[in-house]
This record gives C-alpha cells, sequence and structure tokens, in this order.
C-alpha cells in the first residue's frame, strides 16, 4: 500500500511498460541466446562428440579431452601463451601508465600524443602483423636471418607488435583513472611535505587501482587470446622437427593452436579442437576473474 | 530520429524472415567455387545461364587458401552448395558422404578420359574433372637464346644445370638471371612443397610399378637428392638469395614478366598472365638428374573436381546436373571455361589455347612419360607442407648437411607421422 502511494501520478505510466517488459527485453534475450548461450553449450556438447559438420555430430564422450592433454603442440603452446601474457602484461601496463602519466602533466600538445599515441589500436591485427613482419625482416635481413628463424625472435617480435598496439589503449584508461584523482588529495599530500615519487606511489597509485584492475584484466585476456598477430607473424614458424617426422611450432599460441587443430585433417580433429577450446575457455575465465578479484581488493575507497 | 531508427530495424527484421519464408521449390544452382582467379569469368557463365535457362545460378568464390573452411560451413547451412570441389584423396575421404555417385550420369558420359576422376573406396565416382593443368619450369626461350644457348641443349639435369649457371654466372653482364626468386612464404611456397616435390613421390610411385590409388603409408624418400639438386639449382641461381626467402614480399611473376629471368617454377594457370609479355614462353619438366629423364614430360593433373551435393534436394541436384552439362557442351560457355582454366576433358569442350598445355601435349605426343599428381596424396596436406616448410626455411638460412636432413625428416618421416595422424 505504501509503494502505490509513494509511485503515485506515474501509475498511468507505468503500468503498460510493467505488462510489456517482454516485449522489450525481449530482442536483447533473443540476441544473446542466438548469439551466446546457444553456441556456448553446443560448443561444450561438441567437445564431447566427434563431427565434421555441427548438424551431423556423434557423441564419444571424453576422448576428445585426453587427445587435447596428451598433445604436446598443445602443452607446449600453453607455456608459451602464458609466459607470453605475462611478459606482456608486465610491459604494456608499466608503459602505458608511463605515458599516462607524462600525458597529464601539462605538457604542451598533449591531446596530440595522446591521439598518435591511440592510433595503432584502430589497424586490424592481421594487417598489424605483415607489417611488423615487414620491419622485423627488413632489420634482421642485414644480419641475414628472418623472424621466423628463431623462437626468441618470433617471441619478442609479438611482444613489440603487442605493446605498439596495446599501449595506447591503455593509456587512455589510465588517463582516465589519472584525472579522476581528487586534486586536493595530492595538495594536501604537498603541503604534508610528500616527494614527488610519495605522492606517486601512496596517493596516485592507489587511486587508479580500478584502471590497473581494468587493464591488467585486459591485457591478460588480450594476451591469451591472441590469434591474428600470431597467424600473421609468424603462424608458428620456427619449427622444431622431432625424430618422427612431426614438429612443434615452436612460437604458436593457444588460439592459432586450436585453429590448426580443428582445419587439420587428423582423425576425429574437430571434435579435439573443441574440446581444446573448451579447456582454453575455463583458463582464460578463471585466470581473469582470479586476476580480478586479486586487484579489486587493492582498490581504494575515494 | 529514435522513431526512424526503429522503423529500420523492424525492416531489417521483416526481411530477414522474409528471405526464409520465400526459398523456392524449383531447381536451383549453388557452385561453391575454388579458384579465386576464375571468380570473374564463373560470375558471368552464371548469368548466362540464368539468361538462357531462367535457372537461378549462385557461383560463390571462397577466399584464396580458405576452401575447406568455407566449405565445412557452407555445407552446414539450411541451403547449401549444390555443386562443390572435391580435389584430391584426403577430400574424398571427408567428403564422400555428400558427394553424389556421378557414374553414368549425362556429365560423365561427355567426358573423353578416366584419367581426372576420384572414386571412393567403394568405387563410386565422387567427383569429376571439370579440366586439369600442368607445372614444371616455364622458360623464357628469347633469354635463353639471348645468353648463347639453345632450348634444345636442355634435356636433362645436367644441361639445365649448366645453362643456369652459366647465365647466373653471367648475370651482371646479360641484365637478367636464371631463375625467377622462390618465396617460401604461404603465397609461394606450395610451389616447392606441392609442386616440386612431386618429382620425389612421382619416381618413388613408378619405382613401386604402379600409380598410387590411395595414400601410401610410408615413403622410403628414395629420391631426396634429386629433390634437392633441383631445388638447390634453383634457389642458388635466383635473383633472391637463399637467406631473404622465408618471408616472401618478391614477385615473381612480375620478374619473369619483366625478363629480368630466365626461369620459373610454375604452373599451366600462369600462361594467361604471362604470354601477355613473353609470348614465346614454354614450359619444361622438372629435369632432377634421374635415369632417363630425357623422356621426360610434365606434371599433369587437376584438384578441380565437381561433386554433386547427395544432401541437396532432387529437383536442386538435376538442375546441378543440367548446368554442367551444358558448360561443357555449350560452345560459347566452354570457350570461356577453357581460356579460363586450360583444358576441359569433356568430348565437346572447346579447344585449349594454354600454350603451356600444349607443351604438356607435345611431349605426350613425343612419347616422354607424364607425370601425375602424386602430390595430391599428402596426408594432412596443411600440417605436412606447413612443416616442410619450416624446415626447408631452416637450411636456407643455413644450408648445411644436418639441416637438409631436418627436410629429410619432414618429407619423409612427416608423411608418415601425418598419415598416422589421418588415420587415427
Amino acid at each position: 500500500m505504501k509503494k502505490k502511494k509513494l509511485s503515485g501520478g506515474n501509475d498511468a505510466l507505468r503500468r503498460p511498460i510493467r505488462k510489456w517488459w517482454w516485449l522489450f527485453l525481449g530482442p536483447v534475450v533473443a540476441a544473446f541466446i542466438i548469439g551466446f548461450v546457444w553456441p556456448f553449450f553446443q560448443g561444450i556438447y561438441l567437445s564431447f562428440c566427434q563431427f565434421r559438420l555441427i548438424s551431423d555430430a556423434q557423441f564419444t564422450g571424453v576422448s576428445n579431452y585426453v587427445k587435447a592433454f596428451t598433445d604436446a603442440s598443445f602443452r607446449h603452446a600453453f607455456w608459451y601463451t602464458a609466459t607470453f601474457a605475462l611478459v606482456s602484461l608486465v610491459i604494456i601496463n608499466i608503459l602505458a601508465f608511463a605515458v599516462a602519466y607524462a600525458l597529464t602533466q601539462g605538457i604542451k600538445g598533449s591531446n596530440i600524443f595522446r591521439t598518435v599515441f591511440f592510433m595503432p589500436n584502430l589497424i586490424g591485427g592481421i594487417v598489424l602483423g605483415y607489417i611488423w613482419s615487414m620491419i622485423f625482416d627488413g632489420i634482421l635481413s642485414r644480419y641475414g636471418t628472418s623472424i621466423l628463424m628463431q623462437t626468441k625472435y618470433g617471441f619478442w617480435g609479438l611482444i613489440i607488435l603487442m605493446c605498439w598496439q596495446q599501449i595506447g589503449y591503455m593509456m587512455i584508461i589510465y588517463i582516465a583513472g589519472l584525472q579522476a584523482v581528487p586534486e586536493d588529495m595530492i595538495e594536501a599530500a604537498r603541503i604534508d611535505g610528500a616527494t614527488k615519487s610519495q605522492t606517486l606511489f601512496k596517493v596516485t597509485i592507489p587511486n587508479v587501482m580500478p584502471s590497473i584492475t581494468i587493464c591488467t584484466f585486459l591485457s591478460l585476456t588480450n594476451g591469451f587470446k591472441l590469434f591474428d598477430q600470431n597467424l600473421a607473424l609468424t603462424a608458428g614458424q620456427p619449427f622444431q622437427i622431432q625424430a618422427g617426422g612431426t614438429a612443434i611450432k615452436t612460437t604458436e599460441m593457444l588460439a592459432l593452436n586450436i585453429y590448426n587443430t580443428f582445419y587439420g585433417q587428423s582423425a576425429g580433429s574437430q571434435g579435439v579442437a573443441q574440446a581444446k577450446a573448451v579447456i582454453f575457455f575455463i583458463l582464460v575465465a578463471g585466470l581473469g576473474l582470479a586476476q580480478l578479484a586479486y586487484t579489486r581488493k587493492r582498490e581504494v575507497q575515494q | 530520429m529514435k522513431k526512424a531508427l526503429a522503423l529500420i530495424l523492424a525492416l531489417v527484421m521483416c526481411l530477414s524472415l522474409s528471405a526464409v519464408a520465400f526459398a523456392d521449390d524449383e531447381g536451383s544452382v549453388y557452385w561453391l567455387n575454388f579458384k579465386p582467379e576464375s571468380d570473374e569469368v564463373l560470375q558471368q557463365i552464371a548469368a548466362m545461364y540464368t539468361e538462357e535457362t531462367g535457372v537461378e545460378v549462385k557461383v560463390v568464390t571462397a577466399a584464396s587458401g580458405t576452401y575447406s573452411q568455407t566449405l565445412n560451413s557452407e555445407m552446414d547451412k539450411s541451403d547449401p552448395p549444390t555443386l562443390f570441389v572435391i580435389g584430391n584423396t584426403a577430400g574424398v575421404r571427408d567428403w564422400k558422404d555428400y558427394a553424389l555417385d556421378l557414374t553414368g550420369t549425362p556429365i560423365a558420359e561427355e567426358l573423353n578420359t578416366d584419367a581426372y576422376n576420384l572414386y571412393d573406396e567403394d568405387g563410386r565416382l565422387v567427383s569429376i574433372g571439370y579440366c586439369y593443368e600442368c607445372y614444371g619450369i616455364i622458360v623464357n626461350p628469347d633469354l635463353v637464346e639471348a645468353a648463347g644457348h639453345t632450348m634444345d641443349e636442355i634435356t636433362n639435369f645436367e644441361s639445365l644445370k649448366a645453362v643456369a649457371e652459366d647465365i647466373h654466372a653471367r648475370a651482371d653482364e646479360l641484365g637478367f638471371d636464371a631463375f625467377t626468386s622462390n618465396d617460401m612464404d604461404s603465397s609461394s611456397s606450395w610451389r616447392y612443397t606441392g609442386h616440386m616435390a612431386n618429382l620425389e613421390y612421382y619416381y618413388e610411385e613408378q619405382d613401386g610399378g604402379a600409380t598410387w590409388t590411395e595414400c601410401p603409408p610410408e615413403l622410403t624418400g628414395a629420391y631426396m637428392d634429386n629433390f634437392k639438386a633441383l631445388y638447390d639449382l634453383c634457389v642458388d641461381n635466383s635473383l633472391v638469395a637463399r637467406n631473404e626467402l622465408a618471408t616472401g614480399g618478391h614477385d615473381a611473376e612480375n620478374e619473369f614478366k619483366t625478363g629480368q629471368a630466365a626461369f620459373f617454377v610454375q604452373g599451366s594457370w600462369e600462361y594467361p598472365a604471362v604470354a601477355e609479355s613473353v609470348p614465346n614462353a614454354t614450359m619444361i619438366p622438372y629435369y632432377c638428374g634421374v635415369e632417363g629423364e630425357e623422356k621426360a614430360g610434365l606434371n599433369c593433373g587437376t584438384e578441380n573436381c565437381w561433386a554433386i551435393n547427395s544432401k541437396a534436394s532432387e529437383a536442386d541436384q538435376q538442375a546441378t546436373m543440367d548446368f554442367m552439362v551444358w558448360c561443357v557442351t555449350d560452345p560459347e560457355a566452354s570457350r570461356m571455361l577453357v581460356d579460363s582454366f586450360g583444358v576441359m576433358p569433356y568430348k565437346q569442350a572447346a579447344e585449349s589455347t594454354n600454350g603451356f598445355l600444349a607443351a604438356a601435349e607435345a611431349y605426350a605426343a613425343d612419347g616422354c612419360y607424364t607425370m601425375d599428381w602424386a602430390t595430391n596424396y599428402q596426408p594432412n596436406v596443411d600440417e605436412y607442407r606447413a612443416t616442410l616448410v619450416a624446415a626447408m626455411n631452416q637450411y636456407n638460412a643455413d644450408p648445411s648437411d644436418a639441416n637438409w636432413d631436418m627436410v629429410k625428416t619432414a618429407f619423409v618421416d612427416g608423411w608418415a607421422a601425418q598419415y598416422a595422424a589421418v588415420n587415427g
């Protein structure tokens, strides 16, 4: 009764909305189910199947998962990806924060710098991969080698590429975070006699923790999910040719490994690739959530 | 503004629904084509056929190198291709359940040879060659003569080597080199891992006494030295040094067209592009030092084989069959297709104008052996070739014996490994 009194005169407007809410919610829910929920669950189901066309799948149980876990190339791709994600996470965030910090100090032309730094993010991954492979080869060919010749070239090449692409994006988030740090807090710190570095570490960084949470989450998951750049830059080369004639693709990351498995012609490879994709999802989701929980704890209330 | 937006969204929704509602019951043709370079001609052919008969023909071309992915997703749709390509034994294994048995059908009656057809293990004719191609070494005879040699000199590996090395040694003085660049990136590496590798498979196949009818579980690698000899000859006597090939970026076709090099490892589909600038261009076999190779011909075969979708409606299958027969019998249509594809092995199809295929026929008429495309049996072909390319890149960076052993491992043991992977 009390509630009704509060809403008062708006009733005439609200009643139809209450009655028709499903019509407004419907399209979004339908799109979400068609575009995400349904494929997601079908994907999980397919990971237990052998199939060529998804409309024509045969249930085979956990054998796909057994094959996925015993696949040496998949394990190699996992460790390679994990190393890559970790290294790129650290470098990208430190550099992005440094650039953001520099560009919020009132330097002349800050806006131009921000725009220019952000721009690489607008180029697609495949194009970037090919552009950078030309740049790297332009340099490496002087020494009679190429990015495809050594694992370390491929690894650091990809790191440089990702830094170039992502720092600008993370920088924008950090700039927004830095601008939200209350001016009076910094002023208070200065009056209390804090040095510049003390202000940075004791006042500014704790206050931009929400940005750090977002940026580390993004760069960690981006690192794990990386595909186009990996494909265009090295496509897994160089390979280590094993005695039996198989090969380990030393710069192949998880997503590319799943793709290559899916479109390979090994017996039942689609099912195995699907199982790898489910493992991949659990891994990325788990790591992402753990990292979110960890950095969230360090956020402070303003 | 919002009203307009809502209206547009509603319209889009209605359109997508009506598209579903108006699917017709009359037979129509949907050809999933795998050769991007033929797309333009096929679209014209499709329009011509629709104009003549009123039957709808849709041609969709998969982007370069993505045919199997595209086929996979298209076949899963409610309106799948009625006509698609099963080009090799791997394709037969993957898609035979979706292919109509073409034995004794009108299109099979039109064929003038059985050489380019593919059968499954039950003897069903699952796909039927609609054109064939050949590959070898394209030569610019004018440049060979400008260097003081004649085409007649080149009859085996020794003589090819002598000519190529002489041209390469005097490249600065002559103004052109022996071979064009031999890039090993994905847009070009198949010229070696797919084509040139065929010489190894072919001679091994001949030693076995009969042509392969299915993928052998392993190779002996008996002719690896011959493969190495020819590959080294191409790479060491070319415009671009070995260690710059891995990431590619060179334009071999253009180098040949502009007279920068006399030899170009390629196939008959290059003829229309090359003949404009080098009208005398001809093609010679892969001479590699095998005994009796003076009688070698070109590598002829095809991956262009039509299959009809057995899961399509009967009306669609019939429409597709009619369309195929029309393609190989209608004078104008077959003329256009032959100009794009090379040779069509059908009784009533137009004659070929392709100089390289003419060379292939001349070799055959001379009593030379035609090398079949044993390379089509490569197991798990993408993985197999990717591994081989990686090994050859290491070898090109440092052409040591140890690195060549790696190539051998990828070539010979890799075959067995991929065979095992494919066959579980």
